[in-house]
């Protein structure tokens, strides 16, 4: 270390205590982004503490990342400097939980899992099950904006936030929002947080609307030989009155990861689909239960006796209807371990080989049907393998994977997103690299000239055709919560 | 009012399109609040290149801005508050495209909120967002205040329903922000403009999330002999985890008004009623409404009513939702307040306003979103007698300080506006204010976009002017 990162190691220390901050290689390797090593880890174990960080560091311009437990710190551009590892896991109590009134206030290192676990036993729940979810921490999963399955009945962060506390690139304490479920006063600034990656302000507390936990969730699943009989089986779900928590469609071969795998992430007490929550350890195999050459369709729905047996009976008609090759209520024992997957998928993904790109792609459901049909052939044409799982609302998560990364595979890699780029975008869509490693996010387009990596596939690329540079607004917003640049800088905008 | 600048306006719109004389402006001096604010000038763009024309010629002589709707807003939000030029969205009414595949619809700000549920009704789908005066109220002014109505308790407010906005910057710049699909990469700058008061843009276009109609309904009338009783319904369904689509609650004195002049079929003796709807699939909906009734039962409900058919229905409804306007027979003029509290705090919150009505020597009626803890109090009065109006304004006052006390919030749907923008210290510290105004200074550097809102005078655009004068620019080392 310089005299200079010895210094400010030391200035940290003097914030918060000796016990609380770490320099040594080993430690400060566990908080890396992209490769690239923050110079402190300090671990504040107070809003305050964030505060009197944050105004030493905008004072000295030193760049910081906050984190949880570092499970989605892979999202994002590598960061243009990086001095404070800003580990927010001791601000982790739940200061306000209300169940008559269905709201719930939590630290941002408060674990997702220690969050539902006080809910279940008021039978509601929090709907963010995400991938690493026995590891995530609450601030993360919001300042990540990873969604979850069962967005598609109840939505995303940004419909249930109701309030944050954060602070500011300035190192001031900051609110917005408020407690209850309805509220207009102010700007909703904490709706700005939800994907922010930690580069507008560090978040310290978070309040939600809570949900009761669905009675008694079942699960169903049609397979078929083809993508456009699960899409058509969608469309037939989607305009019924049906409106099932969850509606998924996994391509074949992410149902053969799924019968071949168990997430590394072990499990922990998870709404598992009754009124009430399991413990174990980890998912059970599901071996040959999903056919590895078909496509799936997976919904959850839940209710009464006589709601579930009208989805039963409507799903199956449906699925028959559009020629599902065969369709299975979900059991007892399968449901956790197949729903387990479901939300595991992403990291199920990076698991699967050494080397996994994954885009997320947001198009309208109407074109889903050409587009998986031409991402295949981009993956075919670049021998790269490839798996899918697609919300019913639109958005895709695709992967290419592949067994080794070398300057060949790379330089496929990257075509292979260029071209899904501009298909995506003639779609109306967009596309970011959500996970990718960090000489694929710098690695330039060579037409545009655009990086491919999130930052800059945030930005639209054909920008010719739009009248937006949404990036102009979102630089604007950047510098009014961090005047000096200091949070996460360059991973953003 | 300068002449230069109503010249120009007169040659880029045309003659119909720009009004400036003082008998003419008066019809924009108010909206559905007790504010007021006259403009110089008023205005009717077609296009969105308009708007942005417009918002030039207005940069270029220095006059301030602001967008306005249907009028209805309740907290002078379409007010100009310092004057200047108001850009009525009237004629920007075209529903652009209905997109049933995708559930979406592309509209323009003057689109009336009511027209898009008709217009998407063909498809078997709905707009969610049900202000009580959907009727009349527009998209844009939905948008601009993040407006909600009674049947936001089970499918959001307006900014759950919006995925995508084309917006005029106030140096005239046309930006879009979200997407169609809802799910665009970045900051979620639609997010951050719903319901910004039209303080950091006015909106030119709206992409829409549309829903799909239920396929059963029930409503249920619940009757009480004690408003106590009531409350403790919703606090208990709520509680229960029982979602009904809408809970709104009608004390009796109100629903007495509301019957003599709609005879909606309230009991004329009760303390209160509850008008609950259930919503979804047939079977679900028979469950709920038998749970919403064992509830109200178990809560010495009088009697609880099915709603027999569409008909009577639409008659409770009706009662609900004219509501307002048959309070306006009693006294020249009412004031609707909206706070929001816990919603385990209803029953307690109902006994203070009371108190608070006899202190100040008001009656008081409450009608109102209870299964979102959403009041909204209404105080009668006679604007002519200062001194009544002036007490009418304490009553109010000391009502949202009590909605704040048990955790609650200055305004549920209703907006900050210049209702209540001297209250916002109340909720927010300095440090609060800043960061605001920063985000504001990022799109409204000037304060030339609807000055005088949100912010407290003191808090507000007069220092952010002083902050960025050149000359203090100029002096720095």
């Amino acid at each position: 270390m310089t005299a200079s990162s010895t210094n400010f190691a030391a200035r940290v220390e003097s914030l918060i205590g000796p016990s609380r901050i770490s320099t040594d290689a080993a430690a400060r390797a566990c908080y890396a982004v992209d490769e690239i090593l923050p110079t402190v880890v300090a671990k504040p174990a107070s809003a305050e503490e964030v505060a009197e960080i944050v105004r030493f560091a905008a004072l000295e311009k030193l760049a910081l990342i906050p984190c949880g437990n570092r499970t989605k710190l892979a999202i994002g551009m590598p960061p243009s400097r990086y001095d404070i590892a800003l580990d927010m896991t001791a601000l982790d109590q739940i200061p306000h939980y209300d169940p008559g009134d269905l709201t719930l206030s939590a630290d941002a290192g408060a674990p997702l899992a220690k969050l539902n676990a006080l809910l279940f036993e008021h039978e509601q729940f929090l709907p963010l099950l995400v991938p690493w979810y026995s590891l995530s921490t609450i601030g993360g999963t919001v300042a990540s904006g990873i969604d979850s399955p069962l967005r598609q009945f109840y939505g995303t962060a940004r419909d249930f936030l109701i309030g944050a506390e954060f602070v500011d690139g300035t190192g001031h304490l900051c609110k917005s929002g408020g407690r209850v479920v309805k509220n207009v006063t102010g700007y909703d600034l904490h709706k700005l947080l939800i994907g922010s990656l930690g580069s507008l302000a560090v978040i310290t507390r978070l309040n939600f609307r809570t949900f009761p936990s669905p009675v008694a969730s079942h699960g169903f699943v049609a397979s078929f030989p083809m993508a456009e009989g699960a899409l058509a089986l969608r469309r037939a779900i989607a305009s019924s009155s049906l409106t099932p928590l969850t509606l998924d469609i996994i391509s074949p071969e992410l149902a053969q990861i799924f019968g071949a795998r168990t997430p590394a992430t072990p499990e922990t007490v998870v709404f598992a689909g009754e009124n009430r929550a399991v413990n174990q350890p980890s998912l059970q195999p599901i071996g040959d239960w999903f056919d590895p050459r078909e496509w799936q369709l997976c919904t959850a729905f839940a209710g009464t006796t006589e709601v579930r047996d009208r989805y039963a009976r409507e799903l199956t008609l449906l699925a028959e209807k559009s020629r599902a090759a065969s369709t299975a209520i979900l059991g007892d024992t399968t449901r956790p371990a197949v729903w387990g997957r479901l939300r595991e998928s992403l990291s199920m993904l990076l698991e699967a080989s050494p080397t996994t790109v994954i885009l997320k792609i947001s198009v309208l459901p109407s074109h889903h049907a050409a587009l998986f049909t031409n991402l295949r052939h981009i993956a075919d044409r670049a021998v790269l393998p490839s798996a899918l799982v697609a919300r019913a609302g639109g958005t895709i998560y695709f992967a290419l994977l592949l067994t080794s990364a070398n300057e060949d595979t790379t330089a496929r890699f990257s075509q292979s997103i260029s071209q899904i780029f501009d298909l995506v975008f003639a779609a109306g869509g967009h596309a970011s690299l959500l996970f990718a490693p960090r000489a694929l996010k710098e690695r330039k387009d060579p037409r545009s000239e655009q990086l491919l990596a999130p930052a800059s596939s945030r930005l639209p690329a054909n920008s010719g055709a739009e009248l937006t540079s949404g990036v102009a607004p979102m630089r604007r917003l950047k510098s009014a919560f961090d005047p000096q640049n200091i949070l996460a800088p360059g991973r953003f905008v | 009012m300068n002449p230069g600048l109503v010249h120009e306006l007169t040659k880029l719109l045309g003659e119909d399109s720009v009004l400036h004389k003082l008998e003419d402006l008066f019809l924009y001096e108010y909206d559905g609040s007790v504010e007021k604010g006259l403009p110089e000038i008023v205005v009717f763009p077609a296009t969105a290149e308009h708007v942005s024309q417009i918002v030039k010629l207005a940069v270029k002589y220095h006059a301030p801005v602001v967008g306005r709707g249907a009028g209805t807003g309740l907290s002078g939000g379409a007010l100009a508050r310092t004057g200047g030029v108001m850009l009525v969205f009237a004629r920007m009414n075209r529903i652009l495209e209905i997109d049933p595949e995708n559930q979406r619809a592309v509209v323009q700000p003057g689109v009336v909120n009511y027209e898009l549920t008709c217009a998407a009704e063909p498809h078997g789908l709905y707009f969610a967002p049900d202000p009580s005066s959907w009727k009349s109220c527009t998209i844009g002014g939905n948008v601009a205040e993040n407006a909600g109505g009674p049947h936001t308790l089970a499918y959001g407010v307006t900014t759950n329903h919006v995925s995508a906005l084309e917006l005029v910057l106030p140096d005239g710049e046309l930006v879009r922000v979200g997407s169609k699909h809802g799910d665009s990469p970045g900051y979620d700058l639609a997010g951050l403009f719903v319901g910004s008061e039209c303080t950091l843009a006015l909106v030119t276009e709206i992409t829409v999330k549309l829903s799909r109609k239920p396929e059963a309904v029930k409503t249920l009338l619940a009757i009480f002999d004690a408003v106590d009783d009531a409350a403790e319904s919703v606090v208990d369904l709520t509680a229960r985890g029982i979602t009904p689509a809408a809970c709104e609650m009608l004390d009796g004195w109100t629903l007495r008004t509301v019957e003599d002049y709609i005879h909606a079929g309230f009991p004329m003796d009760s303390a209160a009623v509850l008008l609950i709807e259930v919503e979804g699939l047939t079977e679900a909906v028979a469950a709920q409404a038998a749970a919403v009734a064992e509830v109200c039962n178990e809560h010495q409900a009088r009697e609880v009513r099915l709603a027999r058919d569409d008909a009577e229905r639409d008659l409770f409804w009706k009662g609900r939702k004219n509501a307002f306007g048959a309070l306006g027979r009693l006294a020249p003029s009412n004031y609707v307040l909206d706070g929001v509290i816990p919603r385990s705090k209803l029953p307690q919150t109902l006994r203070r306003i009371q108190e608070i009505g006899t202190q100040f020597g008001f009656q008081i009626g409450n009608i109102f979103h209870a299964g979102d803890g959403n009041l909204h109090p209404i105080v009668l009065y006679d604007p002519r007698d200062t001194a009544q109006f002036e007490r009418a304004m304490q009553a109010s006052a000391e009502i949202i300080r009590y909605c704040l006390e048990v955790g609650g919030a200055l305004t549920g749907e209703h907006g900050v506006g210049m209702e209540k923008s001297e209250l916002m210290p109340l909720v927010f510290s300095d440090a609060d204010f800043n960061l605001m105004r920063r985000v504001h200074d990022a799109f409204n550097p000037d304060c030339s976009l609807n000055p005088g809102k949100i912010f407290p005078l003191n808090k507000g655009c007069g220092e952010i002017r002083v902050r960025k004068q050149p000359v203090e620019a100029a002096s720095l080392p």
